[in-house]
């Protein structure tokens, strides 16, 4: 349906923004590249006074190498994280992720800041963000601070960003070369939100993981590290699959709280969770 | 709602864009996005709107060379950018190949979805041309079809990635 009225401003610094969202409170919302908020105004789920619109600030705009880490700008959209030989040669796992984003539609304007603030738990970037233990950079007008991805995400929609604060990059530190990724996904059709997701890394020159990393999506309130999935997947990857997946699944009844929704139960998403971090660990083993 | 929010004048912000070729300038409401903008404004009606919060795809128009969901974009967003709406790539030609297959396999029959689905037709032509069906299905899914269960679709993409591809063989233009 169309969108309730809104005011809207185009910003053209930072400082106008830490300003405006200073002056017109809580009820102003940043808008990136729209994909998700437009979304919800269109369904009316939120009604903001006002869109600042930062879409203009190309110095949020960027993938680049600095000190060894790779420094992503907010406003990078996914069909350049998609595309960028830069993500493709250091950070593959994000590579791997993108083509699973929504549509190429979509991708053309939506960007990692929006999807990181808006902290959907059936996201991609979430995930790959833990499973990568991202940086992310929140600024505001007393300066920055880093947060951990883990950190970051506290819940349904919601992250540790403070009022006035804007998410302006996120940096990461490639694993070294003996890491191997894996990213995979069930959705009923390309594109549509996962029903469970695997952003999984792992470590070892031998043909057994000797350290893995398995961060799932749509399985809880926020993406979620299993542990101890992690935990039983070195001492299981050599065993026969069966046996494997019964450990696995085990373990990830501890680690994940899927919930059910029109798309699939929660006994279906724990199921599909196994059977991604057993494909994920026969894809790693060498 | 409530009708005093609906009723609330929101400043009308004025824009300048490049539609099909044709600079354009106009003052709307912030909230009007990119396809009642064309259609209300500039009389472009072939962009369609079905579900109008970005699922179904009718709605595809260019902005700037690529494909976008015109109803995830405000209009207001778009100062100096360049759109391209099926009306332009239509006239210009670059699609009649495409179009004229969908005919021959009737690849459209209440042709609600067809605009939409030329745009990101015409996208995957351009930047991923592959005759590979499941490629192909890939790339079409968020584009949604009622009529034809997508099989008629499918061919006459793949069709016309092969003819472009025999065209190029032969030392055609394309």
């Amino acid at each position: 349906m169309k969108f309730a009225p809104f005011d809207y401003v185009c910003t053209r610094s930072l400082a106008e923004v830490y300003d405006l969202i200073e002056a017109r409170g809580p009820d102003a919302r940043i808008l990136a590249g729209g994909q998700s908020l437009l979304t919800t105004l269109a369904l009316r789920l939120s009604e903001p006074s006002v869109l600042l619109d930062i879409g203009g600030l190309q110095e949020l705009r960027f993938i680049e190498e600095r000190n060894g880490a790779i420094h992503v700008g907010a406003l990078t959209r996914h069909c350049e994280l998609e595309t960028s030989p830069l993500i493709a040669a250091r950070l593959p796992l994000i590579a791997q992720a993108m083509p699973h984003v929504a549509h190429a539609a979509i991708r053309n304007r939506g960007t990692i800041g929006g999807s990181l603030s808006l902290a959907d738990p059936a996201a991609e970037l979430p995930a790959c963000m833990l499973a990568l233990d991202a940086a992310i950079v929140l600024a505001s007008r007393d300066g920055e601070r880093r947060v951990r991805a883990e950190a970051f995400f506290k819940g349904l929609y919601h992250t540790d960003a403070r009022p006035g604060e804007l998410l302006v990059r996120v940096e990461i530190t490639p694993l070294e070369k003996e890491w191997r990724f894996h990213f995979a996904e069930f959705s009923r059709r390309r594109g549509d939100y996962a029903m469970v997701g695997l952003a999984a890394a792992a470590r070892g020159p031998g043909r057994l993981p000797e350290e893995l990393r398995l961060a799932f999506l749509g399985c809880g309130d926020r993406p979620v590290r299993a542990r101890e999935a992690e935990r039983v997947a070195s001492g299981s990857a050599s065993a026969p699959r069966a046996e494997r997946y019964s450990a696995l699944r085990r373990a990830l009844e501890k680690d994940l709280e899927p919930q059910s929704d029109p798309n699939a139960s929660s006994e279906t998403r724990m199921h599909l969770a196994a059977v991604l971090a057993d494909r994920a660990i026969e894809a790693l083993s060498g | 709602m409530n009708d005093s929010m609906a009723a609330r004048p929101a400043p009308l912000v004025t824009v300048t864009m490049t539609v099909n070729g044709r600079s354009v300038t106009r003052s709307v409401e912030p909230r009007t996005h990119l396809i009642d903008f064309l259609r209300n404004e500039l009389d472009l009606t072939g962009s369609h709107l079905g579900c109008e919060h970005g699922v179904c795809g009718a709605c595809t128009v260019r902005v700037d060379g690529d494909i976008v969901r015109g109803c995830l974009v405000l209009a207001v967003q778009l100062e100096g950018a360049r759109v391209e709406t099926i009306e332009g790539i239509s006239a210009s030609g670059e699609i009649t190949d495409l179009q004229e297959a969908f005919v021959r396999r009737n690849a459209l029959q209440c042709g609600y979805c067809t605009p939409g689905m030329l745009m990101c037709a015409a996208e995957f032509l351009r930047t991923r041309p592959s005759a590979d069906r499941e490629a192909i299905r890939d790339f079409i899914s968020g584009n949604y079809c009622r009529c034809t269960g997508y099989h008629a679709i499918v061919d006459a993409i793949a069709e016309t990635v092969e003819a472009r591809r025999s065209a190029k063989g032969r030392g055609g233009h394309r």
